[in-house]
């Protein structure tokens, strides 16, 4: 029987996933965005499972406005790796550090 | 029951403020570039005017069961007003000051603003306004999201300058991380309570925590205290404050961060009213942590914006420390301090706009403001005043700030903490103290010789004549609004 904490787990290690691609990954940006959605996912499995099991529709609700969300925020995020490409013409991350960070 | 007109009249000023973004927009769309001016002014009014709808209840102070709109999503109480009306100044602000920048060399290949500026600083505002009054995690996270989206373009908008570039670049990531961090946490503590609204989480947490709200806690915080630059998720600051034009960093250093630092209240004092315990040692920690590492950081910069970024950081840490005093008098020496913070960091973001060459270039180091003083003595002692003001020097309103903060916490009983402050304080007066011997004592470099205009001095004398002694004349009124909105705060439906 799958109960709710298989789901749990699966978002978490989700989660962990898409924050260890953020700090961990040196090579490109686009790995970037990509790990930003994979934690954006995580939260939407959560908010899914918890909502199936508490019966409350509150959940689903939620998980559809991240959704939406996380359009509009992929949508931004490559159109600012657009203009910096156009700047630059390199989008690895080790090349990021025009200012000292 | 769901009251429609009841709701709509207490978001009176986001739908004026929706409404003139959506109309300049297409304004923008088919003027062009050209019509950029008016949209800005147009732009302000429409801040103003959202600004003149909150008077009345700002005045007498709203609180209780009829400030809650859409069944409890929003809640508009004093402090959400208080919140909005600096939001709505600082945004003004950030509106008044880039015209001239950018005009000047220093906007790079493309001279003139865009037209997009001003609406982009609108929806940020409609955003931020939505988190202040937000009463359920969906709005929070819309309000936060909106405000967030338009900033990382925002910070972007040069498109032709690799820094402001990098700045957006910088700012999404870590913006993004943060939401997503801020998000996992509300899907926990959703799961573990059985709700979004503050309400209903906050009866779910009642008790011994267990470990999943514990973490949907930590999670929480520590989203919010990346939106608000606390330590230790203040890396970000100095790359995006550097990096991003200078009439968005001071919109950045002031408008947003009201709008976090009072979601955060809100989420600590309505969600985690509970569990007071749990979160006041994070907000504590972050507070001292803040102090020091701002103070420490701002040594040794060279970038004036670097140096206002670190500063940022440490005043964010005394304003923090009035939070984690968690009564309602640490409330109030909060918003006092956010005001104060608001009109210092206006007006020395507005200085730095008016350190010009005589090709009208913009400077931004320690170096080009040698013996700025000999150059041109008004600005000179305008930014000491600023400096000094926000090193906390009396009979500054600087001074005043902490001096309130400080009171709330001995009074709490929390002396050991305020002393740390203290001592932090003092390091960090020696980079303020800094500027006084670069544009006093150094041999003038001469660089700083362009004129001003009319816009950045009036803004200038403002802001100064705020934080000035004069200034007291207003401490009144002031501790009048931050009591009621305090109180407001604490008022649970």
């Amino acid at each position: 029987m799958i109960g709710i904490e298989h789901y749990l787990v699966v978002g978490a290690i989700l989660f962990v996933l898409g924050v260890l691609g953020i700090f961990i990954n040196r090579k490109n940006v686009i790995v970037i965005l990509m790990s930003v959605e994979l934690i954006l996912l995580s939260v939407n499995i959560n908010l899914v499972a918890f909502s199936a099991f508490m019966n409350d529709l509150t959940g689903q609700i939620f998980a559809m406005m991240v959704l939406t969300v996380a359009a509009a925020e992929a949508a931004i995020g490559l159109a600012i790796l657009v203009i910096y490409y156009r700047g630059r013409g390199t989008i690895a991350v080790d090349d990021v550090n025009q200012m000292k960070g | 029951m769901l009251d429609l007109a009841n709701s709509f009249d207490l978001i009176i000023p986001e739908l004026i403020l929706t409404g003139a973004g959506l109309l300049l927009l297409l304004v923008a769309a088919w003027g062009g570039d050209q019509l950029s001016r008016p949209i800005a002014i147009l732009a302000a009014t429409a801040l103003f005017g959202a600004g003149i709808a909150l008077v009345p209840d700002l005045h007498f102070g709203t609180d209780g069961p009829q400030t809650l709109a859409f069944n409890g999503l929003l809640r508009v109480d004093s402090f959400a007003l208080f919140a909005k009306a600096m939001i709505y100044l600082a945004a003004i602000g950030a509106l008044i000051i880039a015209p001239a920048f950018f005009a000047s060399p220093a906007a790079g290949e493309e001279r003139g603003m865009r037209a997009e500026y001003p609406i982009l600083i609108i929806f940020a505002s409609v955003g931020m306004s939505i988190m202040v009054s937000a009463s359920d995690f969906m709005a929070l996270y819309l309000g936060l999201e909106l405000n967030s989206l338009a900033a990382y373009v925002l910070a972007a908008i040069l498109r032709k300058d690799d820094r402001s570039a990098e700045a957006g670049l910088k700012y999404f990531v870590l913006g993004a991380l943060a939401s997503g961090i801020l998000l996992y946490g509300m899907s926990l503590l959703y799961g573990f309570t059985g709700g979004t609204d503050f309400a209903t989480v906050r009866a779910g947490l009642e008790g011994d925590l267990a470990y999943g709200p514990l973490f949907g806690l930590i999670f929480v915080m520590a989203g919010l205290a990346f939106k608000i630059a606390a330590v230790p998720f203040h890396m970000w600051t100095p790359d995006v404050y550097e990096g991003a034009p200078t009439p968005v960093t001071a919109f950045f250093a002031t408008a947003p961060k009201v709008a976090a630092v009072a979601l955060t209240a809100r989420v600590v004092f309505d969600v985690f009213g509970g569990q007071v315990l749990a979160w006041q040692q994070i907000v504590m920690f972050a507070a001292l942590a803040s102090i020091v590492f701002g103070a420490l950081g701002a040594i040794g910069q060279e970038n004036l914006k670097r140096l206002l970024a670190y500063s940022s950081i440490n005043n964010v840490g005394f304003i923090l420390l009035g939070l984690a005093v968690a009564d309602q008098a640490g409330a109030s020496a909060m918003l006092i301090y956010l005001f104060i913070y608001v009109a210092m960091s206006l007006g020395s973001f507005t200085a730095l706009l008016m350190l010009r060459g005589d090709d009208g270039d913009l400077f931004e180091t320690f170096g080009d403001i040698k013996g700025l003083a000999v150059t041109q003595p008004a600005l000179a002692w305008c930014l000491l005043l600023f400096m000094f003001s926000l090193a906390g020097i009396p009979p500054l309103l600087g001074f005043y700030s902490k001096f309130v903060v400080f009171q709330a916490t001995v009074e709490a009983g929390l002396v050991v903490f305020a002393a740390i402050a203290i001592a932090a304080s003092v390091i960090g007066a020696f980079y303020y103290i800094k500027f006084v011997k670069v544009m006093f004592f150094d041999e003038p470099a001469e660089l700083v010789t362009g004129k001003s205009g009319m816009a950045h001095w009036v803004l200038l004398a403002l802001t100064a004549l705020i934080i000035s002694p004069l200034g007291y004349l207003l401490t009144p009124s002031l501790t009048d609004l931050a009591d009621k909105a305090a109180r407001s705060l604490f008022f649970t439906i």
